[in-house]
């Protein structure tokens, strides 16, 4: 990856200046590619020829998605120090969004993990997490703000050094026509907290490199994915890694598959997704 | 007036229910204090450095609460921000509530319940087709009046984020089981906010009788604001 000035020679023309642009092409550690069936990093057991998006997302940095309904996505931990904050939104009317106190709430469980519906407030499953190697996740301190981030690095630009998350999430949201009134807390993955008796939060961090966590589309999503630290991390650094992030074809989930089938509450949960579903011709 | 209505019955306390209205939690002259009706809305702005006291009048009733900058909407209150902020998932005294910027809407100046709730969200009638079944579908909601409430404000779904739930009862166990259980409040126990700057308050009264956010018993609120 070359930035800066690559000759000696000046740019003062269009020619110049297009020999120097087009004399950039390299690749650099954090990129989307494309077709995504030439990633470097095909994820374990997936038809390269199936994917649909790949991407290596920066430390500090951030995507966005818009994924059909049916499609697998695989986020990685490429070396244990990513934190992806996400909010997922349904396409068709964004106003319909994430709402954690549900996904909490209705499952009757707190922790995030394989089966793990992410329900929005209108009774419905937008993504489900179909896979889970990792187990450290949080769905109480959503992405850090920027009050925090200067607090506690001094910066909470998305130009700085210390991006917060919801700085990130905002530019990802714009993409879509959304805003910060769009942006309810998220879930953040691959740093986990736990709540003692007393209601105090418990760090458990990273469990390592090379985890990952697959969300499957309920429905037509908006996916908003900022990579920034969480803002319980005791260290006091500005530490983060990058993000994978694979999609593909798959198929949505059906009442009889078992994450529907496990309790009443998330039975009823597909039964209320698949028929929004079918009315709109998703 | 009494008329003859075939709207299906809208729960209500029992006749017998104790009522203790008490009074403001923080000594100051009075500048609003109203009567909230079981099952209903209310809001009203709250401006810097005034204290409103919420009054539990029966006593484990479920105030829903959300919070907007008054001078900007977009900025509202943050479950998740107050919660990473002190690193606890319980509202209690001293508790900054914070906004999705991180900053500071209101804090907890009294508090007369041993903790309060900020994780449990909101009941609808979409989630609770999901807790109870699809034939509560048709039953009032904290949704519906966040929304109907909200909408003399300017306010719509996109303002509907995760809310404190004052007098309810909602403990995370060692194996990260939630739910909402038996309150730990009682008649004409109190909470008060100050505020940190110019706040919309959005309360509903909640009006669910499939958990025990009210002690199956709807019954009224009292809404105070005092001036130091
Ligand atoms: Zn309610």
């Amino acid at each position: 990856m070359t930035t800066g000035r690559l000759g000696a020679e000046g740019l003062a023309n269009v020619g110049q200046a297009r020999a120097d642009a087009r004399g950039r092409a390299s690749v650099s550690d954090w990129m989307p590619y494309l077709p995504a069936n030439t990633t470097p990093y095909p994820p374990d057991g997936v038809d390269p020829d199936t994917l649909t998006w790949a991407e290596t997302v920066a430390p500090g940095g951030y995507t966005h998605l818009r994924v059909a309904r049916g499609t697998r996505l695989r986020l990685e931990d490429v070396d244990g120090e990513a934190c992806a904050s996400v909010l997922v939104h349904n396409a068709a009317q964004p106003g319909e969004r994430l709402n954690v106190a549900d996904t909490q709430k209705i499952p009757w469980q707190a922790y995030l993990g394989a089966g793990h519906p992410l329900l929005s407030g209108d009774g419905r499953v937008l993504a489900t997490i179909v896979a889970d190697t990792s187990g450290r996740h949080d769905a109480f301190c959503g992405a850090s703000s920027d009050a925090w981030n200067e607090a506690k690095y001094g910066d909470a630009t998305a130009e700085g050094p210390s991006p917060s998350g919801h700085a990130l999430l905002r530019l990802a949201a714009a993409r879509h026509g959304l805003e910060s009134r769009d942006l309810p807390p998220a879930v953040s993955f691959f740093k986990g907290v736990r709540v003692a008796a007393d209601g105090a939060l418990e760090w458990t961090g990273s469990a390592g490199p090379g985890r990952s966590v697959d969300l499957l589309a309920e429905l037509p999503l908006v996916v908003l994915i900022a990579n920034a630290p969480h803002p319980r991390d005791p260290r006091p650094d500005y530490v983060a890694g990058p993000l994978r992030v694979h999609a593909w074809r798959s198929r949505p989930t059906g009442l009889d598959d078992d994450v529907a089938a496990a309790t009443p509450e998330r039975e009823r949960a597909y039964r209320n997704t698949i028929a929004y579903a079918g009315l709109a011709g998703l | 007036m009494s008329i003859t209505t075939t709207v299906p019955p809208r729960p209500v306390h029992d006749p017998d229910s104790p009522l203790d209205w008490s009074g403001p939690l923080v000594p100051g002259e009075v500048v609003l204090d109203e009567r909230v009706a079981p099952r209903a809305a209310w809001s009203g702005v709250v401006a810097a450095a005034d204290v409103l006291t919420i009054v539990d009048v029966g006593g484990n009733q479920s105030a829903d609460c959300l919070l907007y900058a008054a001078d900007d909407t977009a900025e509202r209150y943050s479950a998740a921000d107050t919660i990473a902020w002190q690193g606890n998932v319980y509202v209690r005294t001293g508790t900054v509530l914070r906004s999705n910027l991180g900053r500071p809407l209101m804090a907890v100046a009294g508090n007369e319940v041993d903790r309060q709730d900020t994780i449990g969200g909101a009941c609808g009638k979409e989630s609770n087709t999901l807790r109870y079944g699809h034939h509560t579908a048709y039953q009032h909601a904290c949704r519906e009046n966040f929304l109907a409430e909200g909408a003399r404000h300017g306010l719509g779904v996109r303002d509907l984020v995760s809310n404190l739930n004052w007098f309810m009862n909602v403990p995370v166990e060692a194996d990260g089981s939630l739910g909402i259980v038996d309150g730990m409040s009682g008649p004409g126990r109190r909470v008060a906010l100050r505020a940190e700057r110019d706040v919309l308050v959005v309360v509903s009264n909640c009006p669910q009788m499939n958990n025990p956010c009210n002690d199956f018993n709807c019954t009224p609120l009292r809404m105070i604001v005092t001036r130091p």
